[in-house]
């Protein structure tokens, strides 16, 4: 999983290495950096669905992994930002300023206490109702992530959209599930 | 080539030009696509619509003395065919040195008269849905328009451009006529240009109608106003040596033509007309 999922690192690593990223290196990574963290970011959301309705455990195994690497792809996308900036000089205004910075800032900010504890020890530490609940954070961060994206699109917003659709239909699944289980 | 070998290797303040192959592979040209790279790789379609228009005319109407419709040898003939080297500005916070050959859209404006209600220049860009398959999407409204106040119409920078680098406009740079506005962000510098009407009143563009509280009539490249997703005091020169760890660089008012130009506004709060 790690491996797999550090592939595009490697081959935007290998493109800047031999000038292919184009005319705008930087603004190709972040752009792509950022894409990655919103795609492992709902690909995490598909496991729990994709295991209750296959009853395959392997989604359930590689949940931690694709939420660890979301987060490492934002704050990747994070830092070619501040390289782009030229430095943390302007953040503070940015995020103070322009809601576009703000969504995509605080998106980050949510996924860093789930980063966090994601081993099996924060589990037992904090119990494993209270680490489900810090662990609902996840969509609020991925809506604005999804959110984030949206905006940044100029003109035609349909990849955007499509990635809102998806987290839809796994958070509508979830609070389906979660009326069934009352009215049992 | 031996003509792009001519072209001058900086601008006057000593920017490097950039590559032609950076300058026509990495464009925002919609009718041909959404990505920075769909204008180079679906270019083939807007060269095979202008292969079959033969000639390419330009329609000239509103408060103008000789309205009618000419094809570009005969408008080229109207102006002094120059070389002209123009930082390009992108709203985007990009920029490029790039050697355009035009003639000053002045001398045509002059020579097909306009009248003394004129005080406005709109330029209507190539509208074809069925070659262009960005316009067969409804994101923006087509065909692309863009406008000039008339003086900034007849001021000797504004270029209608046929060429650059020594060679014909490629067609994800505009060909085979396109506006070259040096002091204003790239998205006022129109491509494609089929159609050239004076007016009265300020004339509707693109980007002012579909995102009004992101790109105003005058986009004037000013890096006291910010574009509300991103600052404009700084721009990332494109000119081959960018690599991942290299500085922006300030953006200057005016795009470094404020000389030239900041009369043009006096007395104008260009905060409020952005």
């Amino acid at each position: 999983m790690w491996a797999g999922g550090l592939v595009p690192l490697l081959v935007l690593a290998l493109d800047a290495g031999r000038g292919a990223l184009g005319a705008n290196p930087l603004e190709r990574v972040l752009e792509q950096s950022g894409l990655l963290a919103l795609l492992l970011l709902v690909l995490s959301l598909a496991c729990t669905p994709l295991r209750r309705l296959t009853g395959w455990t392997w989604p359930a195994r590689i949940r931690r992994e694709l939420g660890l690497l979301a987060f490492a792809y934002g704050a990747l996308h994070l830092l070619v930002y501040l390289l782009d900036q030229g430095g943390l000089g302007g953040l503070p205004a940015d995020i103070a300023e322009r809601p576009f910075i703000t969504v995509g800032a605080v998106a980050l900010a949510l996924l860093v206490p789930l980063a966090l504890t994601s081993g099996k020890g924060s589990v037992r530490r904090l119990g494993f109702g209270r680490w489900q609940r810090l662990h609902y954070l996840v969509y609020p961060a991925a809506l604005l992530a999804a959110l984030h994206f949206y905006w940044g699109l100029k003109g035609d917003k349909s990849e955007a959209l499509m990635y809102a659709l998806a987290l839809g239909l796994l958070l509508g699944w979830r609070v389906w599930q979660a009326a069934v289980k009352r009215m049992s | 080539s031996a003509t792009s070998a001519e072209a001058p290797a900086t601008d006057e303040l000593g920017g490097v030009v950039t590559p032609f192959a950076l300058a026509t592979s990495y464009n925002n040209f919609y009718e041909l696509g959404w990505g920075k790279d769909d204008p180079a790789r679906q270019a083939e379609l807007l060269r095979a619509y202008i292969a079959a228009q033969q000639p390419w005319t330009v329609t000239f109407s509103g408060e103008v003395e000789r309205p009618g419709t000419y094809d570009l040898a005969t408008l080229l003939g109207w102006g002094d065919v120059q070389e002209r080297t123009y930082r390009l500005r992108c709203v985007e916070a990009w920029s490029m040195v790039i050697p355009w050959r035009g003639v000053p859209l002045g001398d045509i404006l002059r020579r097909v008269g306009y009248t003394s209600a004129a005080r406005y220049v709109q330029f209507t860009s190539v509208f074809a849905p069925d070659s262009l398959p960005g316009q067969r999407g409804a994101v923006l409204d087509w065909p692309y328009v863009e406008g000039l106040r008339l003086d900034e119409a007849l001021h000797p920078l504004t270029l209608l451009a046929t060429g650059m680098y020594g060679e014909p406009l490629p067609a994800q740079n505009g060909a085979p006529l396109r506006l070259v506005v040096p002091w204003k962000y790239g998205f006022k510098s129109a491509k494609s240009i089929t159609h050239i009407t004076l007016t009265r009143e300020q004339p509707p563009t693109t980007w002012s109608v579909a995102a009004p509280q992101e790109y105003g009539f005058y986009a004037n490249v000013n890096p006291a106003v910010d574009h509300p997703r991103w600052s404009q005091a700084s721009e990332r020169r494109l000119d081959g040596s960018n690599s991942l760890l290299s500085a922006r660089q300030a953006t200057l008012p005016f795009n470094g033509y404020a000389d030239e130009v900041a009369g043009l506004y006096s007395g104008q709060d260009l905060r409020r007309d952005f």
